[in-house]
């Protein structure tokens, strides 16, 4: 299956969808809906045997010149059989930025959802366990967000230590 | 929806469930070898549910990499997964370069091949090393990390960094190698035979070794391609994915070598497969390091995107220009305004970079696609129904390097 079978393919079955198709080097690029995700990408993994998700993770488009969109996530797919690769991105808008887990198709997704949440604040709708996964469950900030600093905003300073008497 | 991670722990209390205890294990401890941490609900011995924590050296890298310009990121992502740093500088510049439509020189691409190749050399002996001692082999550790430390020293050679070289650069490499470098890799390929043997010989007929690890932690091809694992872990379960022969970077097209599969996925395959990994590499190496173009590392200057060496900067009117245009901080590269996902095969998996461009010499975002996270994700699925005394033998397997897994 190449790049234009999954192009016809996929505007065939979702011709209701304004689908952006793209190429850049040798990346295969669709966008897509958010509210369409878990359909289309459930249509991939089905018909063309994606079965590999490959890299999930979202990025903060607030300083980007031209963007319309606050968050784009994208799923690196990978056809383990001949090695073909599908990048999905959608876009997400505040507030209340979420888009559905792919939990369920697949489990690969579980850290890489965990993380982007933790980065970013999205929230993935049927997560089994979403929670923080590398900053503390203290938490507050979501620190890849273009609006946070790079040196933080003082978690560090004030970070609450316990000594030996208290705990 | 479970908010921290008490919320997560099972709940041992009620009385069915009294005869289970929950054990803490990490994040210091021998067998972590760096930060994890593991909440184990065990009924005696037997692990009947596992949660790890991390995220105890979470450092902010990819933060680092938006505001960090392509050359400088290198010293960053060097300190990710860092018993290979030189394979992830490989795969960062990898993913820069095909943004920015690069083709290297073939001298470049011969000398980041070798390094690649010695570096997955050097992440095996360190896991097959660190494997073994975590399971009292404590010799073969010793053997291992002998020859790693030759290693070392060929990088020190190359780059005058022993452990963190930050060799590569933009469209080529920092400096160009010479004849003692050479005659190192030479000597390092004599001596890797003899250290080899000695290797297998301690560990794939030691009894205790053998009985430690083969069924333990199995993990099948459905379950592997499912959970994303890459690399070793997957091969080791007849995933027949290797990005140096599915989309050929680099100079691998011209040499001859195999892809190492096993089809049992248990810690000893895992373990097998590394070691046969380790005599491709070699056998790359030798085919490589006779046959090394002449010419230059780096690419016409006149792309703009090569810092200009120092002859010509103090000799020329264009060097100068040029050094001066990538130095500025408004002005440096000229990127495209896209975005790219590139990967290469790190000696841990498929380790990629998922590069946000927007027009500057900084990337917009840097994403890292780390083997290690995905790979410690598979680990509460591999440990279930072991015994506490399985579990080093099944982080040894998989190679979690602590600071790749946190960024």
């Amino acid at each position: 299956m190449s790049f234009v079978d999954i192009k016809e393919k996929l505007t065939a079955k979702f011709e209701n969808l304004n689908l952006v198709f793209s190429s850049f080097r040798d990346n295969d690029r669709v966008v897509v809906p958010s509210s369409e995700l878990f359909e289309i990408l459930s249509y991939l993994k089905t018909t063309f045997c994606f079965d590999m998700l490959i890299d999930l993770s979202a990025a903060d488009y607030l300083h980007l010149q031209g963007a319309t969109h606050r968050y784009g996530v994208w799923y690196a797919l990978l056809n383990v059989e001949n090695g073909e690769r599908l990048i999905v991105k959608t876009h997400l808008d505040d507030p209340d930025p979420r888009v559905s887990s792919m939990y369920d198709l697949w489990k690969g997704a579980d850290w890489m959802e965990r993380e982007v949440y933790d980065m970013y604040g999205i929230e993935f709708d049927g997560h089994p366990d979403l929670r923080r996964i590398l900053l503390p469950d203290e938490f507050v900030a979501f620190p890849l967000r273009k609006d946070y600093p790079l040196r933080g905003m003082g978690e560090r300073h004030n970070f609450q230590s316990v000594i030996r008497s208290e705990s | 929806m479970p908010l921290n991670l008490a919320d997560a722990i099972p709940d041992t209390s009620s009385p069915e469930r009294e005869f289970l205890w929950t054990l803490n294990f990490g994040p210091q401890h021998p067998a972590t070898h760096t930060t994890l941490r593991l909440i184990l609900t065990l009924d005696g011995e037997v692990v009947v549910h596992a949660i790890p924590d991390i995220g105890f050296l979470h450092s902010g890298f990819e933060k680092l990499g938006e505001h960090l310009d392509f050359n400088q990121y290198v010293t960053i992502v060097d300190r990710m997964n860092y018993i290979s740093p030189v394979s992830n500088e490989i795969s960062w510049h990898h993913a820069v370069e095909k943004l920015l439509d690069i083709d290297l020189t073939p001298r470049c691409k011969y000398i980041r091949t070798i390094f690649a190749e010695l570096m997955r050399i050097h992440d095996h002996l360190v896991c097959c090393g660190a494997a073994a001692l975590d399971l009292g082999a404590f010799t073969a550790f010793l053997y291992a990390f002998n020859l790693r430390e030759k290693i070392n020293d060929i990088s020190e050679v190359a780059s005058g960094q022993r452990f963190h070289p930050s060799y590569t650069r933009v469209g080529g490499l920092l400096c160009d190698v010479n004849d003692v470098w050479i005659t190192k890799v030479r000597a390092f390929i004599k001596l890797f035979y003899a250290a080899y043997a000695d290797l297998t010989k301690l560990l794939q007929r030691n009894r205790i070794f053998v009985d430690r690890t083969r069924g333990v932690g199995v993990l099948t091809k459905e379950e592997a391609i499912n959970r994303s694992a890459t690399g070793p872990v997957a091969r080791a379960s007849g995933v027949t994915r290797d990005l140096r022969k599915d989309q050929p970077y680099l100079a691998y097209n011209d040499f001859d070598f195999k892809v190492v599969c096993s089809t049992e996925g248990d810690c000893y395959a895992r373990f097998l497969v590394r070691m046969e990994e380790m005599v491709q590499s070699i056998k790359i190496i030798t085919q490589a390091i006779e046959n090394i173009p002449s010419g230059p590392i780096n690419i016409d200057v006149n792309s703009k995107v090569v810092v200009p060496n120092q002859m010509s900067v103090y000799r020329s009117i264009e060097g100068l220009i040029q050094h001066f245009e990538l130095h500025m901080t408004n002005r440096q590269w000229e990127t495209p305004k896209e975005e790219i996902y590139a990967a290469t095969e790190s000696p841990n998996g498929e380790l990629g970079f998922y590069i946000v461009a927007d027009g500057s010499g900084v990337a917009y975002r840097a994403r890292t696609r780390p083997p290690s996270l995905l790979h410690f994700s598979l680990f509460p699925h591999l440990i279930v129904g072991h015994q506490i005394s399985d579990i080093p033998a099944v982080l040894g397997s998989i190679n979690i390097i602590a600071a790749e897994l946190d960024r």
